[in-house]
């Protein structure tokens, strides 16, 4: 009955499965949800999503799949004046896709926004009627790119406010979980749940032990007669080097990465903090406000933490390819061995390693320098969100 | 069906009542997340007290083992006995010691089982009660038996968000994550947990503590139980509202923050706010 939102769940990232369909199912037949759309977004919500991180996703899956369902089931009957209003609606709609880049890129998939809103307009007069599935017209449940809840990934959602219906905002469509998806940039509330991810990674193999062999010992010297003896736990040695870009348009990024990993000191006992500008070059330094007059030699750095230690760089790695390819090429100073030596000596150095870029997944083939990186690191760039540093630490943890 | 709803204590979300509702029909467990101090731990409670069942509660730690909740075999006191010739020691049943899943198994009348912040446990630790929790049954190799429930209990299982649950977990769960309560509701808590607060002093207090939550950088964000906490202060204090009236718009520290801010550095941040503000004004 409900296997086509189940698949389209599966489909947007929402991993719902079988057992838990069925479950839905055997909650449905027990009257948990009591013939209440509301009642049975709020059932099947706690039933197929299982981690905070997916609410979002699973809203606007809900949202897509069951809109068309509750209109047809409230007005029977297709209408038709209400369409009048949408051109409205749509262009604040277009607004709010405005909103990300992400968005826009779908709306570039149709030819671009100006190519997109003249082809609404002639299919606005093209129309008459309210219309429903099919894949040309506007309205609900079909295939074109305009109406709402639709199939069309880039379609432009008409009308999915309840203002048709004249009721308030439905619960789904409030996206009240909007920050809690893993796609995010790091936030407070975020940063907590990736520290989260740092933990599992520091606490391998940490337990209170009973010492065996010296237990077995102990009881023999004491004729038999039981002495327990105990190992002291073991500690997380995970040791963690980090090198911050600063400066330009990292500076937001830093005080949010920084915040990340100043928590995650008591974690690691051994953690080392350095700066530099947009790319390694022969120097690098410890505080930002003593940058220029003291810093300290990379090639000391390098002699200093052995390779047993993990390096992670944080920054943007959005520069002119100059700074990573050329000798001279730094913004800031003569550097005489270009960017890349430096990175492939740190990397040689420093065999697990990884770049934490603050800069989306989607933008990074934008960037010909990003690219760059990406080479020299072996294809080990993350983004700075919840998602992509667990992405590093399974790297990291091998 | 009549089931679980809010009462005069709790004020819980229809999703919420929905959620426990499907748990207890399917005989589920009920997996519970949310911000600390939004209510998870005394949800158990609430839940055996509407459905009129006793509560056990396991509490788990970070050395929790899963075999725990089930039953311990005290080999070290079966040594000893050994030793000192106790003919207890012919039957190792004896030395079976019975964990709280064992005992809510094991009564009578069904249970609400609370399995309080199982993400403060070994990684291991669901994987290790899946099939208990599913089939409500486990076996006791020692003495070769099985102990299975009587009465499937309802078992309430909260987090914290400190590991990631496996899978084959989750898939056997009902799952609710507790939003941040609104203003409204919050005024709703606040009325069930003190009935003969002064309205005004309600109202400022929500204002300056919303204002708190809303400042950024705070590293602990107060939660509901921290509000309550803070209003009995204001209230044994006997503080007039205008007390929490901010002279200017701006923030100032909140008398009493003690009971709202729970860590050094917030307090410091804030009083480096406040110190900003009357320079500013």
């Amino acid at each position: 009955m409900f296997a086509q939102f189940v698949f389209a769940l599966r489909e947007a990232g929402v991993p719902a499965s079988i057992t838990e369909y069925l479950t839905l199912l055997g909650a449905m037949q027990q009257g948990v949800a009591d013939y209440s759309v509301e009642d049975f977004y709020f059932l099947s919500r706690a039933t197929l999503v299982k981690d905070e991180r997916h609410l979002d996703r699973f809203d606007r899956v809900f949202g897509q799949v069951f809109r068309g369902l509750e209109a047809t089931a409230a007005e029977g009957a297709p209408g038709g004046p209400e369409m009048r209003d949408l051109p409205t609606e749509w262009l604040r709609r277009m607004a709010e896709k405005h909103l990300t880049a992400e968005e826009r890129a779908q709306v570039e998939a149709l030819g671009g926004f100006d190519k997109l809103m003249e082809t609404l307009r002639k299919r606005l007069a093209e129309q008459q009627g309210r219309h429903q599935g099919g894949s040309k017209w506007i309205g609900t449940a079909g295939t074109s790119p305009f109406g709402a809840y639709g199939y069309n990934p880039e379609g432009v959602r008409i009308g999915q406010e309840g203002s048709r219906h004249r009721r308030a905002v439905k619960v789904w469509d409030k996206r009240e979980f909007r920050d809690l998806d893993d796609g995010v940039e790091l936030g407070t509330r975020n940063i907590k749940l990736a520290l989260r991810r740092l933990r599992r990674f520091a606490r391998q193999g940490a337990a209170t032990e009973l010492d065996m062999p010296g237990t077995i010992r102990a009881t023999a010297h004491n004729a038999g007669s039981l002495d327990l003896k105990m190992v002291p736990e073991r500690h997380n040695a995970v040791k963690v080097l980090l090198f911050l870009d600063v400066g330009g348009s990292m500076d937001d990024h830093v005080r949010a990465s920084e915040e990340l990993f100043s928590a995650a000191r008591s974690e690691f006992k051994h953690l080392a903090f350095y700066y530099f500008h947009n790319c390694p070059y022969e120097r690098v330094w410890q505080h930002n406000h003593r940058r220029r007059d003291d810093t300290i030699p990379t090639e000391q750095v390098i002699r200093t933490y052995g390779p047993d230690y993990r390096a992670i760089f944080v920054g943007d790695a959005t520069m002119s390819p100059y700074e990573i390819a050329a000798p001279g090429g730094s913004v800031e100073h003569w550097n005489d061995e270009a960017g890349a030596a430096w990175m492939t000596r740190l990397l040689g150095q420093w065999r697990r390693s990884a770049w934490l870029n603050p800069v989306p997944r989607a933008e990074w083939d934008g960037a010909h320098s990003i690219a760059m990186v990406r080479r020299l690191m072996e294809d080990r760039m993350y983004p700075l969100t919840p998602g992509g540093l667990d992405e590093m630490i399974r790297e990291l943890g091998r | 069906m009549s089931g679980f709803k809010s009462t005069e204590r709790y004020i819980a979300s229809r999703d919420l009542e929905v959620a426990v509702n499907a748990a207890v029909a399917l005989q589920r467990p009920l997996l519970v997340k949310g911000e600390p101090g939004t209510g998870k731990t005394v949800l158990a409670q609430e839940v055996a007290a509407a459905l009129g069942y006793p509560l056990v509660e396991w509490h788990v730690k970070s050395t929790t083992k899963a075999q725990q909740g089930l039953y311990e075999y005290d080999a070290v006191s079966r040594l000893r006995d050994s030793q000192l010739g106790d003919p207890k020691v012919a039957d190792i049943a004896n030395y079976i010691v019975r964990g709280k899943l064992w005992d809510a198994f094991d009564a009578d009348e069904p249970q609400v089982v609370l399995i309080d912040e199982i993400d403060k446990a070994d990684i291991e630790f669901p994987n290790d009660l899946l099939l208990e929790l599913d089939r409500m049954q486990f076996f006791v190799y020692e003495t070769r038996r099985t102990v299975a429930a009587k009465h499937r209990p309802v078992v309430i299982i909260t987090s914290n968000n400190e590991k990631e649950l496996p899978d084959a977990f989750l898939r056997r769960c009902f799952f609710h994550y507790i939003r941040f309560p609104d203003r409204a509701t919050m005024e709703r808590i606040v009325e069930a947990h003190y009935p003969g607060l002064q309205h005004e002093l309600a109202r400022e207090a929500l204002n300056v503590f919303f204002q708190v939550r809303e400042v950024p950088g705070l590293k602990k964000k107060p939660a509901t139980s921290e509000l309550l906490d803070w209003l009995k202060l204001l209230m044994i204090e006997d503080l007039p509202p205008e007390a929490l009236r901010s002279r200017e718009p701006h923030l100032v520290i909140p008398p009493l923050h003690g009971a709202l801010l729970k860590n050094e550095q917030d307090v410091h941040l804030f009083e480096r706010l406040a110190f900003l503000n009357r320079r500013g004004a």
